[in-house]
Order: C-alpha cells, then structure tokens, then sequence
C-alpha cells in the first residue's frame, strides 16, 4: 500500500491544490513587493503591480528571474526578510560562474526539508529504515536536505557525507543500510566498488536509492538496480528554490511529483517566453509560493522537461515533471546540433558498457570534433581486433542515429575516468570560442 | 591440446606497455612470446606466459583487462619451407587462421614455434597430427 508522509496534502483534490497556490501566489508577490526593492523594479519595468496578480492565472504577467539576476543581486539583494530572522545559507557548486548564495529561515528550513521526507517516504521509507546519507554536506544542499528529511521520517541516519567510498560501504554493510541517498553517479560508484569486493545484491542490504542533482539515463537507473538489487528513486530540486525535493518519484517511476502546495510549475518556450500547454517540451520555470527569505518568482530553470497530470498510479495528485533532458547549460552544441550528455549516456549503456565515460569536445580548423571516451570492460573485450573495433563501429553508428552527427569513439583503460563522489564531470570542451 | 595465450588490452600512448611489463618483471612471469596488435588509439597484446595462471592474476590486481584465449603451439622445422608446409595443411583443411606469431624454441636450435589463432581447432589439431606436425601443449612451453 502506497504511504504519503503528509496524505492531506499529497493526495488532495486539484482543486484543493489551485485554492492553495492562488491565495499563496497574491500573498508572495505582495510580501516581494514590499520587501524587495530589485523585484520591486523588475515589476516596474514590466508594469506589472501586486493588485494585477489575482490567481494564478494572472502569473504570466510577472517577469522571468534568471541566474544572472542572481548573480547581480549578489549576495543580498533578494533577500525578503532581515537577517536577523534567516538562520542559514547554503550555496550552489558554482559549476556554471559565480556561485548562487541562497538564505533560509527556519520556516523555509522546515518546509524543505518535508519536501525530503516526503521524498523518502515515497521511496518506502519509514522509521525503521536506515538512511545513508552520501550526498556533500555542508554548502551543497544535497546532504543538509535529505538529513533534515530523514529525521523527520524517524529513520536512523548516517551521515557519512560524500568521499571514502570504502567507508561508505563499511557503513552500508555494518549497519545494514536500507536508503541510500547520493549522486547517480556516486552511486554507480558504490555499486560497482561493492561488486569488486564481491558481494552480490542479496548481500547488500539497501533497498531503496535516492539520487539526484545531476542528470542521469533511464538506462543508468537500471545499471545502479540490477548492481545493488534496489529501487532507484528520482529527486530533483535547486539550491535557488529550496535544494532536493522540489520534486521526487514515486513507486511508479514514471516522472516526478513536484511539490505544488510549494512551487509553481510552468514550461515555457526558451527562446520567446511564452507559456506552453501541457505535454509541450520546453523550459521548466518555478515560482516559490512559501518561502519567507529568498522567494524566486518565475525562476527560469533552464531544464528541458515535459509536464503531466495524468492520474498517478500512486495516488498523488500532484503534477508530474519528467526527468529533464538535460539542463540547457549542460547542453552542447556540436555543429550546430544540440548534444546532451545524457543522449550519450543512454546509447552506451543500451551497448553494454558502463556509465563511465567523458566527452571531450574541441575545434578543429573551425570545425567541432566529438570524442566520447568510454572504459573498456572484461566484458567487452577479446583477443580479436577486428570485433573490438566492430564494437567500436556499433557505438560510433549508435551515437550517429542518436545525436544525428559523427562521433569518434575512444576505448580507454578502465579507472582511467576520473570517478565522481559529487557530480560527475562528463564534459571537457577545449573549445576556444 | 591448445595453448593459453593472454591478450591485454592497452591503451596507445606512451608509456602503458611499460606498466605493464613493470608488472610481470615485478612478479617473474617469463614472457616466450610476444606480438602486439594495434589501432590508432589501442592496441592488444597477445602473449605465451611460463604460468598463465599467475600472469592473469597479477594483470587483473594491477587494473589490466585481459582475456585468455585458445591457441595453437605448432613446432615448425627452422629451414626454409617450415612455415609454408604447415599453411599448407591448415588450408587443405578449411581452417582459417585470424592471426599468427613465432618464437624460437628455448635451447632447441632445429626447430622454431608459431602460434596459430584458428576458427576450427580441432579440425586443426587433426589435419596436423596426420602429417605428423607436433602441437605443443602448456607445459612444454612452461618448460622451455
């Protein structure tokens, strides 16, 4: 039986859930109005006032939020309420420029952190579970965000943080872990560390993953699954919005309840802004309905997902987010053709190889070069040069029909890809542009 | 009746062929012969070990991705034609051969080894020993 750890408001009624975000949506734009002088402006600039936004269907009046507003209204210039009532900050790894710093107080602590438990409870988790937490502490949200939500769920938690990865395992296995929550790819990690220890799935005692903050493959689901007989559970969220738990997955895998007594959900066309219907793909934008220091009003994600509310076999009633395909600054364009790195990711995993690889990008004479580095596996490998390189072929011809452009494909020694107890690094573009 | 022959895989840029002789010097495998394969970007090793056995396990602790493959040790008279009476055979019996490499044989000075990589071992294996050409097995060469 499904179990939801706040059933009231995780399975309530879509109109429940309108009444909710339209009285929350006046409320918070009034509250960054009055209390924030940078959106007061932004507002201005659009001739949009507090007394125009009526219900949410009056919120594509307002203006986008984007990083670079972030970055220029470093570091308080969005916050909303005095310092004095904000007791943390946690801050994004800063992979794509200047880090984000985004400021909480202890509703908005608490309120994260029940978007985490109800993650984990989704997850099958309960207080007799144990939950190893592997994810960074400290700036990153990833760690602090699901310790808070384990707690709340009464699991015993271990919060071993990211790195030491023999450690980790000590831990899995001493204390019969049976949650463990990480990066997909710390995950892949553990996973194929503990097979070359030897042990088996019946051996490991998780049950359940949680992982996220990165994008990972269906296919790479299924890899960490079969390597430690779990469920791998979804969770997405950002350090600008709260951190992981803006949305999570549910049994049925099939895409990611977002949190709509607290968010907002809209897809957008990135290119001219506009609000798209429902089953459109497009750009995922998110206006933060509770938050008391740092609200985001149509904070523009730069996720490609899709969005829908067709019925849950779990019972949530909550909209759906599919696993975005990759985040617009993660998206590469090779020759004018737009790459992910999770495309790849799925064509090797379907060829039997593991999800360790980088993509190394370059400019030659003007023109863009693509070259996958994949391990080379026991598996993959035979005395026969002719069928390593018929192997080889396969790939590049798998790349070519997925990514429609020409790839080389270069076979490495295994463990010569650096491994990622955080995000993983999958892309080095040389390009000088 | 076939020998173990141990392929590697390496890749091509300096210096990965020497890591990994480092490790079977480190761990006295004696090498009888070598032959390498190679593309731009990687190459194989194909070798015939004193113990094979040994030389797996120390290439699998040091990181390697190696396999072991089934070879044929054929002892070929070292004066001119030697080679060319064995082709002769393996092609009278329909055996396609994917690659070959020789050794001299240890103190023996008449005769040299070549190390045939067939489709068809046994009908290999037959056709040879009707012409009474000898095939070695694994401990002659790990007694060499």
């Amino acid at each position: 039986m499904e179990r939801y750890y706040q059933p009231e408001i995780e399975t309530a009624s879509r109109e429940q859930i309108k009444a909710w975000q339209d009285e929350r949506l006046v409320k918070q734009v009034r509250h960054v109005w009055d209390n924030v002088p940078y959106y007061r402006r932004k507002m201005e600039a659009k001739g949009v006032a507090p007394e125009d936004i009526k219900s949410t269907e009056d919120l594509h009046k307002l203006p986008f939020v984007t990083k670079a507003d972030l970055r220029e209204a470093y570091p308080y210039g969005l916050l909303a309420k005095p310092l004095k009532d904000c007791v943390r900050i946690q801050s994004t790894s800063g992979t794509t420029g200047k880090r984000v710093v985004a400021f909480y107080t202890q509703h908005d602590i608490d309120l994260w952190e029940d978007c985490c438990a109800r993650a984990i409870v989704a997850a099958g988790g309960t207080n007799e579970d144990v939950c190893q937490v592997s994810y960074g502490y400290g700036l990153f949200t990833g760690g602090p965000g699901l310790n808070g939500g384990s707690h709340k769920v009464g699991c015993l938690t271990i919060p071993t943080s990211s790195g030491n990865t023999e450690r980790q395992i000590m831990f899995i296995m001493d204390l019969s872990a049976t949650i463990l929550c990480c990066t997909p790819s710390y995950a892949a990690y553990i996973g194929e560390t503990m097979r070359e220890m030897g042990l088996t799935p019946d051996q490991i005692p998780l049950k359940a993953g949680i992982f996220g903050a990165e994008a990972w493959s269906e296919e790479m689901r299924q890899d960490i699954q079969r390597t430690l007989g779990i469920k791998a559970y979804d969770i997405y969220g950002l350090t600008e919005l709260s951190g992981p738990g803006v949305s999570f997955e549910c049994s049925a895998q099939t895409g990611m309840h977002i949190n709509e007594d607290h968010f907002i959900a809209e897809i957008i066309d990135p290119d001219t802004g506009e609000v798209l219907p429902e089953g459109s793909e497009g750009e995922l934008v998110f206006t933060s309905i509770t938050k008391e220091a740092f609200p985001l009003l149509r904070y523009r994600t730069r996720d490609i997902c899709v969005l829908s509310h067709a019925p849950c076999p779990c019972g949530r009633t909550h909209v759906k987010m599919s696993k975005p395909r990759g985040r617009t600054d993660d998206m590469l364009i090779i020759r004018g053709v737009n790459v992910f790195p999770s495309q790849i990711e799925t064509v090797l995993l379907n060829h039997g190889y593991p999800a360790n690889y980088q993509i190394i990008v370059d400019r030659v004479k003007s023109t863009d070069t693509l070259d996958v580095q994949v391990e080379m596996t026991p598996e993959m490998f035979t005395d026969n040069l002719g069928e390593v390189e018929r192997r080889q072929q396969e790939l590049v011809d798998g790349l070519r029909s997925m990514l429609g452009l020409a790839a080389k494909v270069t076979l490495v020694a295994p463990k010569s890809i650096v491994r990622s107890e955080g995000k993983a690094v999958r892309v080095i573009d040389r390009r000088k542009i | 009746m076939s020998l173990k022959q141990i392929s590697v895989f390496l890749e091509n840029k300096p210096g990965t062929l020497l890591t990994m002789t480092g490790v079977l010097a480190q761990n006295h495998i004696d090498m009888r012969a070598l032959s390498i394969a190679e593309t731009k970007d990687f190459g194989i090793v194909r070798m015939i070990v004193d113990d094979v056995y040994a030389t797996a396990t120390v290439l699998k602790d040091a990181g390697f991705i190696h396999s072991l493959t089934p070879v044929l040790g054929v002892v070929i008279p070292d004066e001119p034609g030697g080679l060319d009476q064995v082709l002769r055979v393996l092609a009278g019996a329909q055996v396609n051969v994917e690659y070959m490499y020789a050794f001299l044989g240890g103190k023996n000075v008449d005769h040299a080894y070549m190390i045939f990589r067939v489709q068809n071992e046994a009908a290999a294996v037959a056709a040879l020993a009707a012409k009474g050409i000898r095939v070695v097995d694994q401990d002659e060469i790990s007694q060499l």
